[in-house]
């Protein structure tokens, strides 16, 4: 294996680049996910059936199909519709949308897990329904489930290079761009391996903290 | 859509399913090695194990496609089959996340179980191979059938190298028609549909595991129902 220090020490500018769009990908996808996540599982505890079994069926169809043809789906299709965005823009909703899909589930176990004994209290304490939400159910559910949630977080760190595919700069298309004006493989390939190692692992730490001061 | 093109989507979806079969029995393959390795006695053994796993969960499956693609040719000196090369970074990516389920399933084994095979003078294998592992497999299932699913949406990436699977098919179909709705919501329906067959044979295969378990063990009460792994991540979070 032959390794050119040189070629490393040109990628890097373009390798920072690269992790700014990645970051903040991630961080804004995160956001999205998160609260399209907590609407979804609200509306799933509506009682009608026209409700919930459209947000279900279409929950389901996006979870199970993979985020690159969604990607591709909504890059190309709606620009046909008249809707053109940014690719960096259509990336992170895209990635917020699919994930949004995972942190559903989350969120409605962790609602479920909440004692049935807190929502007698919030009845016997009069409590309206927004207020049993907001200061009761919910501060105790997503307490629980930060740590689900941050597992989600490092695996959409792991797919935001989809978005390459949409020709966004993020890590990999710089490193593809970089190899390919150069003819260097290997270099920025590995230095963007051993990135998504490293972000992961201080993710994983910043997310453990996290649990502790949330937990106890 | 014209019948040649249909075509052109059914072989991506011929190759999509032949790289799904291949990876998923790569993956299931490094997991089960994996993952009993990572409850092995000596630690050089739980290290490596435990660092492959670190590796190949901590970096992204397409960066890992790119690797297999680009970097191994030179640096080898030996060129992979597309097929075999997205087989490679996909059953090795999936992999690893499979060892964690293996594991976690091990370790939900009751230590009574090992306890009683070592007390039987069973060797190591045995005790895996007899006790441990009809124990843990059914409990495997779930997650597994999760990460089947997973594994099908990851056989996508490997259209970004240019391998005809059924998303490059679709690109193809977009580039001839030059109009996307149509065909990217075909290609939607038939992941949903191959996800939604997965499922459906994980469930029956489950089933069937579970129905071999409870028939082998003479006495079962109902609540000695067996611990599900922790791998399932929402309930560790509430203690």
């Amino acid at each position: 294996m032959n390794w050119n220090g040189n070629a490393v020490s040109d990628f890097m500018p373009h390798f920072w680049d690269g992790l700014l769009v990645t970051l903040q990908v991630l961080v804004l996808g995160s956001l999205i996910s998160f609260v399209l996540g907590l609407v979804w599982a609200l509306l799933m505890r509506l009682p009608s059936r026209w409700v919930t079994w459209p947000v279900g069926a279409v929950t389901e169809f996006v979870r199970n199909t993979p985020l690159l043809v969604q990607l591709f789906f909504l890059f190309y299709v709606l620009p046909e519709w008249g809707l053109t965005f940014s690719p960096l823009t259509t990336g992170v909703f895209a990635i917020g949308l699919h994930y949004s899909t995972y942190t559903m589930q989350v969120y409605r176990a962790g609602i479920e897990a909440v004692p049935a004994g807190q929502w007698e209290a919030a009845t016997a304490l009069n409590l309206p329904l927004a207020r049993t939400w907001t200061a009761v159910i919910l501060p105790q559910a997503i307490r629980r489930v930060v740590p689900a949630l941050g597992n989600y977080v490092i695996s959409m760190l792991k797919d935001t290079p989809l978005l390459m595919a949409i020709t966004v700069l993020e890590m990999l298309g710089e490193a593809r761009l970089f190899s390919q004006a150069n003819f260097q493989f290997t270099e920025p390939l590995t230095v963007i391996g051993i990135a998504f190692i490293v972000v992961s692992y201080l993710a994983s730490l910043l997310l453990r903290a996290l649990e502790r001061r949330l937990v106890h | 859509m014209t019948s040649g093109l249909w075509e052109l989507v059914l072989q991506g979806t011929w190759v999509t399913i032949q790289l799904l079969v291949l990876s998923a029995l790569l993956a299931t393959a490094v997991s089960f090695v994996v993952g009993v390795a990572r409850t092995h006695r000596l630690w050089i053994v739980r290290f490596l194990a435990g660092l492959y796993t670190e590796v190949f969960r901590g970096t992204s499956a397409l960066v890992m496609i790119f690797w297999v693609f680009f970097v191994l040719p030179p640096a080898f000196g030996w060129q992979l089959v597309p097929l075999w090369a997205g087989t490679l970074a996909l059953g090795l990516t999936y992999g690893a996340y499979g060892a964690e389920i293996v594991r976690g399933a091990l370790q939900a084994v009751s230590p009574a179980q090992q306890e009683a095979g070592i007390a039987l003078s069973f060797t190591p294998w045995q005790r895996l191979r007899l006790v441990l592992l009809p124990q843990a497999v059914p409990e495997m299932i779930p997650p597994f059938s999760n990460l089947l699913v997973e594994l099908l949406k990851g056989t996508a990436l490997v259209s970004i190298m240019g391998m005809g699977d059924l998303a490059f098919s679709g690109n193809l179909v977009r580039l001839a028609l030059q109009e996307s709705a149509e065909i990217y919501t075909y290609l939607l329906f038939i992941y949903f549909v191959i996800a939604f067959l997965l499922t459906r044979v994980m469930r029956g295969l489950e089933k069937k595991l579970k129905a071999g378990v409870v028939g082998r063990a003479p006495v079962r009460k109902a609540d000695a129902e067996p611990k599900r792994p922790e791998t399932a991540a929402v309930g560790g979070a509430a203690r």
